[in-house]
């Protein structure tokens, strides 16, 4: 056979393939112009802002700026023994420059965020220096302060020089850099966000069980009864999000509390004494609670929709065959759900993972997630570049999961209605 | 070996869904072991509902059904052992076609090899060898459906029940699938029940047809009987073509009676008239009217061609006869009567024992 394909012709003789391209240009670029705003919208609201904290998690660039010259000059330094001379100068002359500026305040904070004592020795520094004479810088530094003469605190500083710097992600994981530069954990008692991580993914994790479990039998109850009674159904499953999810999570507040309805039932029920009313708000099971309410119907809807689709008679040839109710229900009917299993547990563990208000309001101290801590270090510690990298990180997370669910179930089985 | 005349039996059977009609009225049919027998009728008329009832998918709401002389009322439809071909098949779409046909065995708790050797028979008897691996969404229609039959084999029940399975094919597939259901049954005598609104597949395939209308049986006979001498005016009318007369018997004899017409009388066999006076409705086959019959037929009239429908093999030819412009005649397609035109008149004759006089519509 002729391996070369002979290139297809139209009547005009020009290439099939470039005559088609032309008279579908014309197509492409309206559909383009449609999409067009959106994507414009996408751009300026969701990428520049991920790109944007991308950026502000890693940068270091400015430690980089302040000490342009004593970084060159410990280009030179094996960073065992003090350094020479070179970079005692260079480092002085930053250091005016910073002074002048009165820029300096923020190189001792950041200094001593990677050496303790470093912000006191350099504000020591600044008093002296106003006498130092020319030449001899090394030996004029040391005198300031002993711990010039410490290579410690050289090598944290050189440290520091990169313009970027993955500290933040460390420390999002209770991990640092230490003074060799291994990664190496913090100790045990200072550790929080691996907590915090854990936690997050565990409540995800058994807020979509507890939603599963619940929302199937309702979709298939949806998916079953006459189309009279279904609508109402859906109603009542729908209602919810009609309601503002400030509304809804405060009225689990009040049923939750203390001295609250639920709290106020099992007291006159008797199946507690009134002294010890179980705390169920301001702790996970609060959590829980409301939030698999809140994203029920985030399950309820996928798995409808896939039930829907699947004809009655299937359990019926189950049956006919011999399948007991249960084993024509595990064997057939689940399996065929399973696409909507799939979809509506990715969509509750998503958005539940990334939770804020919720915990937030009903969490208490051993309810909260790490969307929190994120807008806690928004909010009071003002680190966003702490915040952003935790954020990514958990973006990263929800996009791994969706990869691992898309080689698992795959992605395009996914029916959302 | 003596086959069970009374091996299915519905006794007395009612079903109501809502409370207010009643879906299936007093049903009262004995099926044969080994017999096909169809539920033919308008949708709407209770036969699938019968079907769900032996299925065990729909409980009577009076009476009783019967399997082997065994009440199957209380039998939870897993344990009543009836294969079922289901209308749109219900071909698990998540299993291959082994696991479709093994499934039943499974359940049953079959030896593997045991399985493997049922399921080959099972195939080969719809002709489908080496299809063991597909996915049923990639067979044809046709395939699809022998997997069902196939399936609803597998496990040597003792009745098929067979709810439209054949109302998704087209017209040619549809055909060959009838024999090939016929020939299926006849090798294995199973009983089969089947469920259809196609006359004509219901007269190709069955032993017995069961004519339903208003959820109540109109006549159970052969396909021969069922169509020569239809019982009442609804299966005249239901099954085949149908040309009717409506009068008012004038005269009645043994096995003759004079119907009167607006104008006109014509003599009729009296099959469910009794006496003078009655009104009823005379039912005759369009085949069974002649053009200028060489013998003496005691019906002779002269009718105007309305119409004349080519159909490849017949020519339909409409007249106006006896007051009626509705009168039907099929001209098998031979070179000699080529010369029908319309406006023309001509003779047309039949018999007296082809006119049916019925019960009036």
């Amino acid at each position: 056979m002729n391996l070369k394909t002979e290139q297809i012709l139209t009547t005009d003789g020009v290439p099939l393939s470039i005559s088609l391209k032309k008279a579908e240009r014309k197509n492409k670029i309206k559909a383009f112009l449609l999409v067009a705003p959106l994507l414009l919208f996408l751009l300026i609201t969701y990428i520049s802002p991920i790109g944007e904290m991308f950026t502000r998690s890693i940068d270091d660039r400015m430690i980089t700026n302040m000490l342009p010259k004593t970084f060159k000059a410990m280009e030179n330094w094996d960073g065992q023994e003090l350094p020479p001379e070179e970079v005692y100068a260079s480092f002085l002359s930053d250091y005016k420059v910073l002074v002048e500026n009165k820029t300096q305040g923020k190189l001792g904070q950041r200094l001593n965020k990677e050496k303790n004592g470093f912000n006191s020795i350099l504000k020591k520094l600044k008093r002296k220096m106003k006498k130092f004479e020319d030449g001899n810088y090394k030996e004029q530094i040391i005198s300031v302060h002993k711990r010039f003469a410490d290579v410690t605190y050289w090598q944290a500083m050189k440290r520091t020089a990169p313009p970027y710097t993955i500290g933040k992600y460390l420390k999002a994981v209770d991990m640092y850099e230490d003074q060799n530069g291994d990664i190496v954990q913090v100790e045990e008692k200072r550790r929080v966000y691996k907590t915090l991580w854990i936690r997050t993914l565990e409540v995800a994790f058994f807020v979509t069980i507890f939603c599963f479990f619940m929302g199937y039998p309702i979709a298939h109850l949806l998916a079953t009864i006459p189309v009279k009674y279904s609508n109402l159904l859906m109603i009542c499953v729908l209602l919810p999000f009609w309601t503002s999810l400030l509304v809804r999570t405060a009225s689990w507040m009040i049923l939750l509390q203390q001295q609250g309805l639920v709290n106020d039932f099992i007291v006159m029920i008797g199946l507690v004494g009134d002294e010890n009313r179980p705390q169920m708000m301001y702790n996970k099971v609060g959590t829980y609670v409301a939030m698999t309410q809140i994203l029920l119907p985030f399950m309820v809807l996928p798995l409808y929709s896939v039930m829907k689709t699947v004809s009655p008679s299937m359990m019926r040839a189950g049956k006919s065959l011999g399948g007991t109710p249960f084993v024509s229900f595990w064997k057939i009917y689940f399996p065929l759900t399973i696409s909507g299993v799939g979809a509506g547990s990715l969509l509750v563990f998503i958005l539940a993972v990334g939770y804020y208000i919720t915990p937030e309001l009903v969490g208490g101290a051993s309810g909260t997630l790490i969307s929190n801590n994120i807008a806690y270090h928004m909010k009071q510690t003002l680190d966003w570049s702490f915040a952003s990298a935790m954020g990514l990180m958990l973006l990263f997370g929800v996009l791994a999961i969706y990869w691992l669910y898309n080689k698992l179930v795959g992605v395009d089985n996914i029916k959302l209605g | 070996m003596s086959k069970n005349p009374e091996f299915v039996k519905f006794d007395k059977v009612d079903k109501s869904y809502d409370g207010k009609v009643l879906v299936v009225k007093d049903l009262q049919l004995d099926i044969a072991e080994g017999e096909f027998i169809t539920m033919l009728g308008p949708s709407g008329s209770g036969k699938t509902t019968c079907l769900m009832m032996l299925a065990g998918f729909e409980t009577p709401t009076h009476g009783e059904i019967l399997l082997d002389g065994n009440i199957i009322s209380n039998i939870p439809p897993h344990k009543r052992g009836i294969g079922m071909v289901f209308q749109n098949y219900a071909l698990f779409p998540h299993m291959t076609v082994y696991e479709n046909l093994a499934f039943p065995l499974r359940v049953r708790k079959i030896q593997k090899d045991e399985i493997d050797k049922k399921v080959d028979k099972a195939l080969s008897m719809v002709s489908l060898n080496g299809f063991e691996s597909r996915m049923p969404a990639q067979l044809s229609g046709g395939q699809q459906q022998r997997v069902a039959v196939a399936r609803a084999l597998v496990f040597d029940p003792a009745v098929v029940l067979m709810d439209e399975p054949l109302g998704a094919l087209d017209k040619n597939l549809r055909e060959s699938m009838q024999y090939e259901i016929k020939h299926i049954h006849e090798s294995i005598g199973v009983t089969v029940v089947y469920v259809t609104h196609d006359q004509s597949e219901a007269l190709t395939m069955s032993n017995r047809i069961a004519v339903f209308n208003n959820g109540k049986v109109q006549q159970l006979s052969n396909p021969s009987e069922l169509y020569e001498k239809p019982a009442n005016s609804f299966v005249a009318e239901f099954i085949g073509e149908n040309n009717t007369f409506n009068g008012e018997v004038v005269d009645i004899d043994k096995d003759k009676c004079k119907v009167k017409l607006v104008n006109s009388e014509i003599l009729a066999n009296p099959i469910s008239i009794k006496s003078k006076g009655e009104k009823t409705t005379v039912s005759l086959r369009p085949e069974r009217a002649l053009i200028n019959p060489t013998d003496k037929m005691d019906n002779m009239f002269t009718g105007k061609i309305e119409e004349v429908i080519y159909h490849g093999d017949h020519t339909r030819v409409r007249l106006n006869l006896l007051g009626s412009s509705e009168f039907i005649l099929k001209v098998p397609n031979s070179s000699s009567n080529l010369d029908l035109k319309v406006s023309q008149d001509i003779n047309i004759g039949w018999n007296s024992a082809d006119a049916r006089a019925l019960d009036p519509k």
